[in-house]
């Protein structure tokens, strides 16, 4: 599959290394069963897309990788090693593991390049200077280094994504998830964080996005997966998906996003 | 140009220049317009207010200043019909030093004086040398200690002799020093995930805030030693302080608890995210963050901590108010308590006051404009 991927996004190369294998994992939230035998491997290079109704486990199934949530059963293996209960493990896998939320969570308190430098300094031990012109490398590339010494609280919204996206970066991460990144942007700020999203995919990286952003999926996914209920219910590369859905539930999850 | 309406407008669309407001709306008129008389239960409360200290302001100027009197060595020099600052005057050092000896009183100033260079430093930002003053105010309670102990070269002077004013600050500022850092670990241990911690925070914190300062005063006093060995004996002042810094630190607790529980659950998945550890994301993300939004109650328990330091006249410490008490029993005085007390409530005010002036000038410099 990955072969005929490669084909349909061109330049972006998809590697046979593997980032992320996940086995038969499960998760409950009390009796609640969230997720249901999630078996899933991505490659380095791969952007994937996960689109769902609401409550369908695909936000918790991301948050599971950097271990945001704890499963209960199954495996969850990130660069070669696997996520248990040893915080050593859970700190290295974050070390590599960035993520993007659905409402940003800058820190408040601390200005934009202060947001950015946070984590090489205290984390990495990036000497201050060097983590600061990295930042603002970081700051050009999402297009606003002007606005390295405002707090996040005086920034628009697709502002503040670009930001909490260049924040993640500055760690160098490996793997890039994205939790709903424009579900909380007014609509003419979404084209600007997308834009973002579509040149760090160009760029190479591992990327997993829970969006309903079906043109970003078309544009520059190599795979899209559709949850409901917990379960992964089919998967594809984005032409197949959206012209030849498999099962009824996603023909009618595809019909019920895509006539508006 | 007549717009859609119909009404003649002066500009073209787009090209409306920026106007001064109204007159009325601004300047001294539109202020006591806005402020006093903005509706007619406004302007009957002002009229009221007006009323109110026009009555009792001049009263009270002329009993404490234009008819009082400083003079005079006992209760029968007091021939004014004001105030007599006579007490105060004669009584003056012991109500700064308590039974500190005169000859010594230079110690207390001096210490005095290293506190406001101390605090000036924790206090404010922008002071040259921070890094050395800092590490300054990390050792002034070391210096203090020998400053106002003796030791070193100078002359020991028992904790039994301290009182007034100086006591009162002792206790005020080790029990401000100490609840905040202990008041912040338990606030973080109730909120543990391990089991053990959290019953044991949770525990202390109840227990405390059960009961009565002077309950815990007194069984640091008196019920501790009955516990302890034979012939091991610690410092009345020592234990009350001890007393004083847990009581607050129980408050303290709760008051950060607030704090923390206010900031979004986002902001603990960032920092974990990010690869930040339990200690690096409470002490850089989380806890800047709570203390801020507490301020005020934090400021509030440090005034209440303060205030409170008077009940350790029950365990026989002579704070400012015990010795201002002991002060107008004298058969000298009699009679002269409203001088008395209002000398140490103007005192105690002050202090309180400027606490409370700090918090709010530090709450506007830490405000980063993200409230909505």
């Amino acid at each position: 599959m990955s072969e005929a991927a490669e084909a349909s996004t061109g330049g972006m190369q998809i590697s046979d290394e593997i980032a992320i294998q996940i086995a038969g994992m499960h998760k409950w939230y009390g009796e609640f069963h969230v997720l249901k035998d999630i078996n899933l491997t991505v490659n380095r290079g791969e952007r994937i897309v996960i689109c769902g109704p609401s409550g369908s486990g695909k936000s918790t199934l991301i948050r599971c990788i950097n271990r945001l949530e704890e499963h209960q059963q199954g495996q969850i293996v990130v660069n070669d090693i696997e996520l248990t209960n040893d915080l050593k493990n859970i700190a290295e896998i974050r070390r590599e593991v960035g993520m993007v939320f659905q409402h940003f969570n800058l820190f408040p308190h601390l200005t934009v390049l202060d947001n950015l430098t946070l984590a090489p300094i205290w984390v990495r031990k990036t000497p201050k200077a060097q983590a600061e012109a990295e930042a603002m490398k970081y700051l050009e590339r999402v297009k606003i280094p002007e606005q390295a010494l405002k707090y996040p609280g005086q920034l628009s919204g697709g502002q503040q994504q670009r930001v909490a996206i260049a924040r993640s970066l500055c760690m160098n991460p490996q793997i890039m998830l994205f939790d709903e990144p424009t579900s909380a942007l007014d609509p003419e700020m979404i084209a600007e964080v997308l834009d973002v999203m579509v040149g760090l995919a160009e760029s190479g990286m591992t990327m997993l996005c829970v969006t309903h952003e079906m043109g970003f999926a078309r544009r520059v996914a190599n795979r899209v997966i559709f949850m409901d209920e917990g379960e992964i219910i089919e998967q594809n590369e984005p032409e197949e998906f959206f012209h030849n859905p498999q099962s009824d539930r996603t023909k009618l999850f595809l019909s019920q996003i895509l006539h508006n | 140009m007549v717009d859609s309406t119909g009404n003649e407008t002066k500009h073209a669309p787009g090209q409306h220049p920026d106007m001064p407001p109204p007159r009325l709306s601004v300047g001294a008129v539109g202020w006591v317009r806005q402020n006093l008389f903005s509706s007619i239960p406004n302007s009957v409360l002002t009229l009221v207010s007006a009323a109110l200290i026009l009555y009792i302001v001049p009263g009270l100027l002329d009993w404490a200043i234009f008819s009082a009197q400083v003079d005079g060595n006992s209760r029968t020099d007091c021939t004014n019909t004001g105030a007599c600052w006579a007490l105060v005057r004669v009584r003056f050092n012991q109500f700064m030093f308590g039974f500190y000896p005169a000859s010594e009183y230079w110690r207390v100033i001096l210490a005095g004086i290293l506190l406001l260079l101390a605090l000036a430093y924790i206090l404010f930002e922008h002071l040259p040398y921070r890094t050395w003053g800092l590490l300054y105010a990390a050792l002034y309670p070391i210096i203090a200690f020998f400053l106002l102990a003796g030791g070193l070269g100078l002359e020991f002077v028992e904790t039994d002799r301290w009182g007034g004013l100086m006591l009162t600050i002792v206790i005020g500022i080790t029990g401000i020093a100490a609840s905040l850092p202990i008041g912040i670990i338990l606030a973080l241990g109730r909120r543990s995930q391990m089991p053990i911690v959290r019953v044991l925070c949770v525990a202390f914190i109840e227990f405390i805030r059960g009961v009565p300062l002077i309950t815990v005063l007194f069984m640091a006093s008196v019920m501790l030693p009955l516990f302890l060995p034979e012939g091991v004996n610690f410092n009345k002042l020592l234990r009350a302080l001890i007393g004083v810094a847990l009581f607050s630190s129980a408050y303290m607790a709760e008051v950060i608890r607030g704090g923390l529980q206010a900031i979004p659950k986002g902001q603990y998945e960032a920092a974990q995210a990010l690869g930040l550890s339990y200690w690096k994301m409470m002490g850089l993300i989380v806890l800047p963050q709570a203390l801020k939004i507490v301020i005020p109650g934090i400021v509030n328990t440090f005034i209440g901590l303060f205030k409170d330091s008077t009940l350790v006249l029950i365990i026989g410490l002579f704070d400012l108010l015990g010795i201002v008490k002991a002060a107008i029993t004298d058969a000298n005085w009699i009679g002269l308590s409203h001088e008395a007390y209002a000398f140490a409530g103007a005192t105690f005010w002050i202090f309180c006051f400027s606490m409370s002036r700090y918090s709010i000038w530090l709450e506007n410099k830490l405000h980063t404009g993200h409230k909505r």
